[in-house]
């Protein structure tokens, strides 16, 4: 590794006066964007200088209680962010509870294993691996959860005549459930393999384009993106596929019932 | 001999609160009341599709006793429309042979399996419905509107084919507005308003 060329903060403002460019021209075609282009930039440069300065002081204590607390709050923010990207919730929290449970299970354990097993480092909670890891795990295992029950609450409206139908005719719940649990499946699981595709063909993937910035070798850099790719796929699966198994289970009853009175009202 | 069905109790929160329902083998009772009386809500609660609390007797089963799939398959609900999961008719038999021996009675001709669900008219849908529950083998059917769409012929050829059913220790509950097919098929009807039974006039 040869280090990467630092960026000065001349650097910087060089190509936030491209932006700003931008912005001037969205101005004068009068787009109605300017405001909110501007104050995304704005969010995104304070965003990322403070999580600069935390992840310096986080990686400096290499404390386990600290990265612990951490990985903590990033699972309790994204948690937050599948209930939020629902159009019907299900009552008494249940979605929050149920997709933050998954979602932590899930990665959390895949985590874990690349951690002690696969990557190694010393000690295996070293934040500077933990943390942006337990990141790039999260945000593609939310994107997948998020997705998946969307489309099983979706699919259990429009099918409820369907279903009961069957039900009718003496099918158990889950027999009942099935066509909307694959399609359920599938879209969670959409955004993974189409990213899986088109990996290296179409886009380099952001961290091994950061790597070989950094000065790493193309082949070092790639060989980490394949390990990273792994471990989002295999946790994806299993947060999907608990998610939506886990909300189907509630809004079934034991008595093979369809409870849709287990949603919120709009 | 233990009635087929006995409802002692059926509630479902302040909806259904209904009692004390006997129904022989061979026995059909007619339920009319106006639209909203509760009268799907009572025959979804006797199936248990939706939250409801009683105490219901198969044969002198209690329902609680069975798994709920055991309990639809000998007492068989037919919503008034009816609800489809596949796009094509045939996979929603469960036994190929049985639907075909039955469309000929329904006035159906023998390629309706084939057909397309959604190019299905209303009458059709109905009586393919039918079909499908009957090849279950149920023990009480619970029946709403089931000749609302269908035309004269097909209409007498369903009522027949319920007459041949009670004939052979089956029993029906019949939702219908027609007092003349109340009159033809069931041996008393139950009056409904308001989620509860106000008269049982005995014919």
């Amino acid at each position: 590794m040869t280090g990467a060329i630092p960026l000065s903060w001349l650097d910087l403002s060089l190509a936030a006066g491209l932006m700003l460019a931008a912005a001037l021209l969205s101005l004068l075609l009068q787009l109605g964007i300017t405001r909110s282009f501007l104050v995304a930039a704005a969010r995104m440069t304070i965003q990322l200088l403070l999580i600069g300065q935390v992840l310096t002081w986080l990686f400096a204590q290499r404390s386990l209680w600290l990265t612990l607390a951490a990985g903590c709050i990033m699972l309790l923010v994204a948690g937050y962010e599948i209930r939020s990207r629902q159009e019907r919730r299900l009552t008494g929290g249940w979605t929050y509870y149920l997709g933050t449970g998954t979602l932590t299970l899930s990665c959390s354990l895949v985590l874990f294993l690349a951690l002690t097993t696969q990557i190694g480092p010393d000690p295996w909670y070293d934040p500077r691996y933990a943390i942006p890891l337990f990141g790039m795990i999260l945000g593609n295992c939310l994107t997948g959860i998020a997705l998946g029950l969307n489309s099983l609450i979706a699919r259990l409206e429009d099918d409820r005549r369907g279903i009961e139908a069957q039900l009718l005719l003496g099918a158990n719940r889950w027999q009942a459930l099935r066509p909307s649990l694959r399609h359920a499946l599938r879209s969670g699981f959409m955004p993974i393999v189409n990213s899986m595709a088109a990996t290296g063909v179409v886009a380099l993937p952001g961290m091994m384009t950061g790597q070989i910035l950094a000065g790493a070798d193309p082949t070092e850099a790639v060989r980490y993106q394949l390990l990273v790719m792994f471990l989002i796929a295999g946790a994806t699966s299993f947060g999907v596929i608990g998610a939506v198994m886990t909300t189907a289970w509630r809004v079934t009853d034991r008595r093979d019932r369809l409870r849709l009175d287990r949603l919120r009202q709009q | 001999m233990a009635p087929l069905l006995q409802v002692v109790t059926l509630v479902r929160e302040d909806l259904l609160s209904v009692g004390d329902i006997t129904l022989r083998a061979g026995e059909c009772i007619a339920l009319r009341g106006a639209s909203g009386a509760g009268k799907s809500l009572l025959l979804r609660a006797l199936v248990d599709l939706d939250p409801n609390e009683g105490e219901v007797y198969l044969e002198g089963v209690e329902r609680q006793q069975m798994s709920a799939s055991a309990w639809r398959r000998k007492v068989a609900y037919l919503p008034a429309e009816s609800g489809w999961w596949a796009p094509q008719v045939l996979p929603h038999m469960s036994d190929k042979a049985g639907a075909e021996a039955l469309l000929a009675t329904m006035k159906l001709p023998p390629d309706a399996l084939a057909w397309h669900v959604s190019r299905l008219s209303t009458g059709e849908r109905q009586r393919l419905a039918m079909i499908r529950a009957l090849i279950e083998e149920p023990r009480v059917l619970l029946l709403d509107e089931p000749t609302a769409a269908l035309d004269q012929a097909a209409s007498a050829a369903v009522e027949a084919l319920l007459l041949d059913l009670l004939s052979r220790e089956r029993a029906i509950i019949l939702v219908t507005h027609d007092a003349a097919q109340a009159e033809r098929l069931a041996g008393r009807t139950l009056h409904m308003n308001k989620g509860r039974l106000t008269a049982d006039a005995a014919a």
